[in-house]
């Protein structure tokens, strides 16, 4: 497994806090290509902390792809270069000997930066308190094979709940708009017949809240999928239009 | 001395929990709004509690050091939920599901408490499902199950192998409407830093904010902890870098009893170790030992390719040793098994990994359903080793993943502490000294859900709970003590970094007291913490100061923690003279290597009392077992 290590210029942005000015900082790495990028930051860090020099901010926790906090653009792409992954699932192996890497936080006016590589991005659960639930009490529910659901209904709920919540789709995005996100839990409520009930209210207070918080509108140019870590499709997006629409058809406004 | 009460309601073990809800005092409606609840940890068991507690009407103040209450570590669970549904009418019941649990625990955990875990196991299937959680289902549109280690039957719901994301999703939600509705506040990116008592009572904790620095107080009528497990005490483990032991080390040192500590589950299936700058080990789910075989090569050094070497010359060790578990054999025997076979020098390639091999299950179901049962598995494998599963068998060994122990708590989930209440994996309850896979969900789960909104409700009608001011003493006597603390970590500007301190208390951790342990090198470990430990204090270098985000502030607080635990796992598991579950002392074994466990006098769980540093007061509470006979297990 051992193979040769790697030596890497990095171009880190550094910002003291919310409100500073930042900038690029340059950093050279040798790293072997088994390491994460993650696990190469924390080198670096390790190096940075051993200097008394203060480490670069950047947010991780289950390194595995699914708890969403970690995020970082690299030269240019949220989650860096290889497509379908999380910033932590990406391998040095895919870098060469001499390269020069780009790394920046999320930029979203939504999303804004706190301290180096790190993001508040408190806004999507600001979303889902708006209306991302099906409102069922403890207790109060019906055996688990009463409501019988077609695997293919599950499984395409599935895939839309797969959403990890990770902003990707609001960086990628010329206008940071946020739909992928939110479609994705609407979609997910659409299908299941369990989220009957509350489906014309839910995709309007979302979107309402969505709206407030300052992302932006889907121009439909897709970067979003295309950088999304789970492969969220667009088609939520679609789903969501219609059901949007449908709700003002068929229902009053709501007051949200 | 203090005298543990488990408070197990008396009679028939199927009428206890039926009995003791009837029982217990309750609030009314009206009452509910005037009492205050703090959760410490919205994974599974806190966002359960505190949406429930919410749906009830109690006032929830929620604690998380995450960003997003979306984020805890119970979303890497992968694998399955278990309940005894016997939706596949293979012969499960809830007293199956008790008894493999108790059996599996290898006879160290509470009847009663595992009983009800059984019981209520359905009813979380149920509320999971109402939530909109999108389970697995048959074409008939029923729900699916598959089987996990441990058990004969098939119990085990999941969502692809994201269950706890999926989980954790439908808890996150159920606490998001209540904090719509005002319910619930969420405090996110807080870092609880202590424990408020007061005349012996748990009225309020201490926190960090993670953004500014500030240390705040808040106060309660009870506190519930639900802050997950401490496997990262061995720096490497497949825990979400950040679980950590600070919520419940500081109330066991305000008094919180800690139960069996050295109960730590090493997980067999994950990726093993690539190098020194390894961060995790990454889990791959114990559902793969449903279809792939495990095997190293029968010769001792062969470095040949997988792929080349011939059936006969490949020792299937777990089918061979243990014939009607085989491949799902516990967990615990899994992975002292495949260590076993690489001391013996069989590991794969010559490294310290075993083969998990899917040729004969593609041969059997087709590619396409092994990729339908496990695609996100061996897609996260080939991303991390670069290697194709579909072709090349998985390399894999045992790593620190699941911590058993936690803080004492009675049938009611209280700890020694008066108004504290633990649940999730932080308390200590039920799953003895080994947890069966896919049972931790549903212990949060259940515990969030179901048991505490009652118990909590019998707590505070019972004792009547008075608010205690943060302005009183004993908060301002916690902040100060936080701030000296942070203080002094600042200050000592040494030259060794954080994590250099954690990665060799990790390494003493694994090797001394880790698989498997003997008396000489439990010692050592003893000696070899302390030592770190001064070492810590006197040449650690944390950067930065307090008002600012300081994540190097953060781990260092957290490592200090580390650094007295596992002086805490030692001992206990020093003075544990039998192997029983995961606890594997080599000088207590069958002659074929099985794990020899002493009834006689070791069948209680062990809880510490701490009194100074390095002094820990044992009290035991005996285990009685009056509905399933204590036997050896045995998985042959
Ligand atoms: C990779 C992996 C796969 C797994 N797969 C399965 C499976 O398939 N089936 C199964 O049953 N189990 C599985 N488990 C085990 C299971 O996921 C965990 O035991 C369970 O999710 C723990 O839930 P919890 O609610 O107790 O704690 P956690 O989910 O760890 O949540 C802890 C919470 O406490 C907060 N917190 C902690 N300390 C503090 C503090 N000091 N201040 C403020 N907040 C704090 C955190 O922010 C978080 O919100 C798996 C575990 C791992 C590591
Ligand atoms: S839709 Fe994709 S990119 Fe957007 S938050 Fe969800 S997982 Fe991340
Ligand atoms: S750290 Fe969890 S998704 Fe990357």
């Amino acid at each position: 497994m051992e193979e040769k290590k790697l030596n890497l210029t990095l171009k880190i942005w550094r910002q003291a806090a919310p409100d500073a000015a930042g900038g690029f900082q340059e950093y050279k790495v040798y790293v072997s290509p088994d390491s994460s990028f993650l696990e190469m930051l924390d080198e670096l860090n390790n190096e940075l902390e051993s200097q008394n020099l203060d480490p670069i901010a950047f947010e991780s926790d289950c390194r595995e792809g699914i708890c969403g906090t970690c995020g970082l653009v690299i030269n240019g792409h949220p989650h860096g270069p290889i497509p379908k992954i999380a910033t932590c699932q990406l391998h040095m192996r895919h870098f060469k000997d001499g390269d020069t890497i780009w790394v920046e936080p999320f930029r979203a006016k939504a999303f804004p930066v706190i301290k180096d590589l790190m993001v508040d991005r408190s806004a999507f659960d600001r979303i889902m308190e708006a209306g991302g639930f099906i409102s069922v009490n403890t207790g109060s529910v019906p055996d688990g094979n009463a409501i019988p659901i077609p695997k293919d209904i599950a499984s395409e709920a599935m895939d839309s709940a797969s959403c990890i919540g990770c902003g990707a789709c609001v960086a990628a995005c010329k206008n940071a708009s946020a739909m992928l996100f939110v479609s994705a839990k609407v979609s997910q409520f659409a299908l299941l017949p369990q989220g009957q009930p509350e489906r014309y209210r839910r995709v309007q207070a979302m979107v309402k809240k969505m709206d407030e918080l300052g992302f932006g509108a889907c121009s439909n140019t897709y970067a979003c999928e295309a950088e999304c870590p789970k492969g969220i499709s667009i088609k939520n997006i679609a789903r969501m239009n219609r059901e949007f629409i449908k709700a003002k058809v068929k229902t009053e406004e709501i007051d949200v | 001395m203090l005298k543990l009460d488990s408070k197990v309601p008396t009679g028939p073990i199927e009428e206890k929990w039926t009995n003791h809800i009837f029982n217990m005092k309750l609030v009314s409606p009206a009452n509910k709004r005037k009492y205050d609840i703090i959760v410490v940890g919205t994974g599974l068991a806190g966002a359960s509690a505190a949406a429930t507690l919410g749906e009830l009407g109690y006032n929830v103040k929620a604690f998380t050091f995450h960003d997003s209450a979306r984020r805890a570590h119970s979303i890497a669970a992968q694998g399955g939920i278990n309940a005894a549904k016997n939706y596949q009418n293979d012969g499960d019941s809830v007293y199956r599901l008790f008894y493999d649990t108790i059996k599996g625990g290898d006879f160290r955990s509470r009847e009663a408490n595992v009983y009800r875990l059984a019981e209520v196991s359905g009813n979380i299937i149920d509320q999971c499902v109402a939530q909109g959680v999108p389970f697995a289902r048959e074409y008939g549109g029923t729900l699916a199950n598959r089987s996990f280690g441990g058990a004969l039957v098939s119990r085990t719901f999941y969502a692809k192998g994201q269950t706890g994301q999926q989980l954790l999703l439908g808890a996150y939600t159920a606490m998001n409407r209540q904090i719509n509705l005002g319910k619930v506040k969420l405090y996110s990116r807080r870092e609880m830093l202590d424990l408020v008592v007061v005349d012996g009572v748990a009225r309020g904790i201490v926190v960090r904010n993670l953004l500014t620095g500030e240390i705040e107080k808040y106060s309660a009528h009870a506190v519930i902890l639900a802050t997950g497990g401490y496997s990262n005490v061995f720096f490497l483990s497949t825990n979400a870098m950040n679980s950590n032991t600070t919520a419940i080390w500081r109330a066991h040192k305000k008094g919180a009893a800690f139960a069996n500590p050295c109960f730590t589950q090493i997980h067999p299936t994950c990726l093993p170790v690539h190098g020194e700058s390894q961060s995790k080990l990454t889990l791959m789910s114990e559902s793969l030992r449903n279809d792939g075989r495990i095997w190293v090569s029968k010769i001792k050094g062969d470095k040949r390719h997988p792929n080349d070497i011939p059936e006969e010359e490949r020792d299937y060790y777990l089918e061979r040793k243990y014939p009607s578990y085989g491949n799902l054999s516990p967990r615990d025997i899994s992975s002292r098994s495949a260590k076993e076979v690489v001391d013996e020098g069989r590991g794969a390639q010559g490294q310290e990994a075993v083969y998990l091999d899917f040729r004969d299950a593609i041969k059997r179901l087709g590619k396409k359903v092994i990729e339908e049962r496990y695609g996100n598995l061996f897609e996260i494998y080939q991303n991390i080793t670069g290697e194709n599963p579909y072709e090349v068998p998985m390399k894999i060994y045992p790593a620190p993943h699941y911590t058993m122990g936690g803080l004492w708590v009675d049938y009611n989930l209280m700890s020694t502490i008066p108004g504290l209440f633990v649940a999730g994996e932080a308390n200590f309850s039920d799953h003895g000294a080994n947890r069966l896979g896919a049972s931790a969900l549903m212990q949060g789960l259940a515990d969030g859900y179901f048991i505490l909104p009652y118990t909590i409700g019998n707590y505070i009608a019972s004792e009547r709970p008075k608010l205690v001011e943060t302005s009183h003493p004993e908060f301002e006597k916690a902040e100060n003590n936080i701030k000296n603390m942070i203080n002094k970590l600042l200050s000592i500007k040494g030259k060794r970094t954080v994590d250099s301190i954690h990665k060799e208390l990790g390494r003493i951790m694994w090797n001394k007291v880790g698989m498997s342990r003997n008396e000489k090198g439990l010692k050592e470990a003893i000696e070899e913490i302390k030592e770190l430990r001064e070492e810590f204090w006197k040449n650690v270098n944390v950067v930065g100061k307090n008002e600012d985000v300081n994540q190097c502030l953060e781990r260092a607080g957290r490592v200090a923690d580390y650094l007295e635990l596992g002086e805490l796992m030692a001992r206990d598991a020093l003075n544990r003279n039998e192997s029983c579950g995961a606890h594997f002392r080599e000088e207590y074994q069958t002659q074929e290597g099985e794990a020899l466990r002493n009834d006689e006098e070791y069948a209680y769980v062990a809880a510490w009392v701490f009194k100074e540093l390095g002094d820990w007061e044992l009290v035991k509470e005996p285990l009685e077992f009056e509905n399933i006979q204590l036997a050896t297990r045995s998985y042959k």
